[in-house]
């Protein structure tokens, strides 16, 4: 396949484009990505009906359990995961860690998460995304962040919520955050964007988008604390395109069962009676933590600028 | 025959299990259409056309298969129904996947053979103009997301056109696919097309 980024030959293919890293995320739109740390976990996720796999060493859970630095994963244990599946694979790199970016995009992942779950490499700078051929997705608790992420280059923005806890407040914090400033900025005129630019933190060009689109210019999963398929539907209905769930699937009693049931409340998501049989006999939830026994230094979502 | 007034807009769904279906509605309010989601069977049975929208082949099968749609899909197809998949959805109308993931089938329809991300993972994803039989105006934004491509095709099946040797459009009858996504490119000459045959689809009286 020829490769040519730089071409002006309007015949010529291209790779890395803007449209290219956000149409792959509008693909996954409706689905639900499970995190998974062996090859078997992925297999389990693909016949479940996963849309895509993150693939990582431990689960947000046990990272918080351990404790100690979490970087990114081992090269064989994602190789062997990619080799497990046909369906997208995502991973981790650390916040700023654009070396640990550069392995992976080198490993043929199909998409970087540059995530607040693993400890962060820069206090100051997140990973130039334009630099890569593969896209990012990254997290954001409010619309400024969102909108610093995708002008530094992100092509799919998740609501961070609280990775680990399988509590969904905050994530449902961050999501309406996220749709109500949206919603605000649309109700501004052309003077006031500009105030509104300087507020957020965030370019003026994107803010204006965003006015005129009603929407962010990239796909907007929720992730962090979804637990159950009550909690995916409930993602959705207030606005997300798609849910990760991290620890809530392989740290439940019966795995199979619950990924492929939040699966399919997360694509009838609005039709409660589909929600209550996929709800039914799911074995045990994974226990959760509540939020607000969490010391600051415990919370995820507080890392990233 | 010869009546004074246009045809009304056909009624064309798009498949809303998973994937790119907004765009798709888009596409097809864009090309004239009265465009619908389709998740349940009472809904397939009164749209005149389906688009299988971009997605995850192995995920839109699967839902499809839980939510009691995969039989009334075929069953629609084989009648006639006209149907057009991008991406996944070329897979979707595929009577054979060169290489499916256990247990994935398809819809079927279309007299070929799929390769699923023939042209490699999302590194390798990219966009080409690709000039398109049947599309007037020179060539269409060919956007490119970990696609397949037709290894082969039966006699029935007319190639619309072709990147690097291997066919990404083709048509048999009133089925159409092709395996790139022109939802995402605001050019809606595709779903003009295709909203042209779901209305030479429609009964003459």
């Amino acid at each position: 396949m020829s490769s040519t980024p730089n071409s002006t030959s309007a015949a010529a293919p291209e790779t890395g484009t803007a449209r290219v890293k956000r149409g792959m995320a509008e693909q996954l739109k409706g689905g639900v990505i499970m995190d998974v740390v062996t090859p078997e976990q992925a297999k389990i996720a693909e016949d479940a009906g996963a849309v895509a796999v993150m693939a990582l060493e431990r689960v947000p859970a046990d990272i918080r359990k351990d404790g100690g630095v979490a970087r990114m994963s081992d090269p064989d244990m994602i190789e062997g995961i990619i080799g497990a599946v046909s369906i997208p694979v995502m991973a981790k790199s650390r916040i700023g860690h654009f070396v640990e970016a550069q392995v992976l995009q080198a490993l043929g992942v199909d998409y970087i998460d540059e995530s607040e779950v693993l400890t962060p490499a820069d206090e100051v700078n997140h990973s130039d995304k334009f630099a890569f051929t593969t896209p990012f997705v990254c997290g954001a608790t409010n619309l400024g962040e969102a909108l610093r992420r995708i002008a530094e280059g992100a092509a799919m923005i998740r609501s961070k919520g609280e990775a680990g806890t399988g509590n969904v407040v905050e994530a449902v914090r961050h999501m309406r955050q996220i749709r109500g400033e949206i919603a605000r900025l649309k109700g501004y005129d052309n003077n006031e964007l500009y105030a509104a630019a300087k507020d957020l933190r965030a370019p003026y060009e994107l803010v204006r988008e965003v006015a005129e689109l009603g929407k962010l210019p990239v796909v907007l999963f929720s992730a962090g604390g979804v637990a159950t398929p009550a909690d995916a539907a409930l993602m959705r209905q207030l606005g997300a395109e798609g849910v990760f769930v991290g620890s809530g699937i392989f740290k439940s009693g019966d795995p199979a069962k619950r990924a492929a049931a939040i699966v399919k409340a997360t694509t009838f998501y609005d039709d409660p009676k589909v929600i209550a049989d996929a709800s039914r006999d799911l074995g045990e939830a994974m226990v959760g933590i509540n939020c607000d026994t969490l010391p600051e230094n415990e919370r995820y979502a507080s890392r990233g600028w | 025959m010869n009546t004074p007034t246009p045809p009304a807009a056909p009624v064309i769904g798009v498949l809303a299990l998973q994937g790119d279906v907004r765009e798709h509605l888009a596409a097809l309010t864009g090309a004239g259409a009265e465009a619908r989601s389709v998740r349940r069977p009472e809904e397939l049975a009164v749209v005149e056309g389906l688009v299988v929208p971009g997605g995850e082949s192995t995920t839109i099968f699967k839902l499809a298969r839980i939510f009691d749609l995969l039989e009334p899909l075929r069953e629609r197809v084989r009648s006639g129904m006209p149907a057009y998949g991008s991406c996944a959805g070329m897979i979707m109308l595929a009577d054979k996947i060169l290489d499916p993931r256990s247990g994935q089938e398809t819809v079927g329809g279309i007299d070929m053979i799929v390769r699923r991300n023939a042209f490699g993972r999302q590194n390798e994803s990219f966009e080409a103009a690709v000039d398109m039989a049947g599309v007037d105006g020179g060539p269409v934004e060919g956007v490119f997301i970990r696609a397949p491509w037709v290894e082969s095709t039966g006699a029935g099946v007319e190639v619309l056109a072709s990147v690097e040797g291997h066919p990404v459009a083709v048509r048999q009858g009133s089925l159409l696919a092709t395996s790139f996504h022109p939802e995402l490119t605001g050019d809606h000459r595709v779903h003009r097309l295709f909203t042209e045959m779901v209305l030479s689809a429609r009964p003459q009286r």
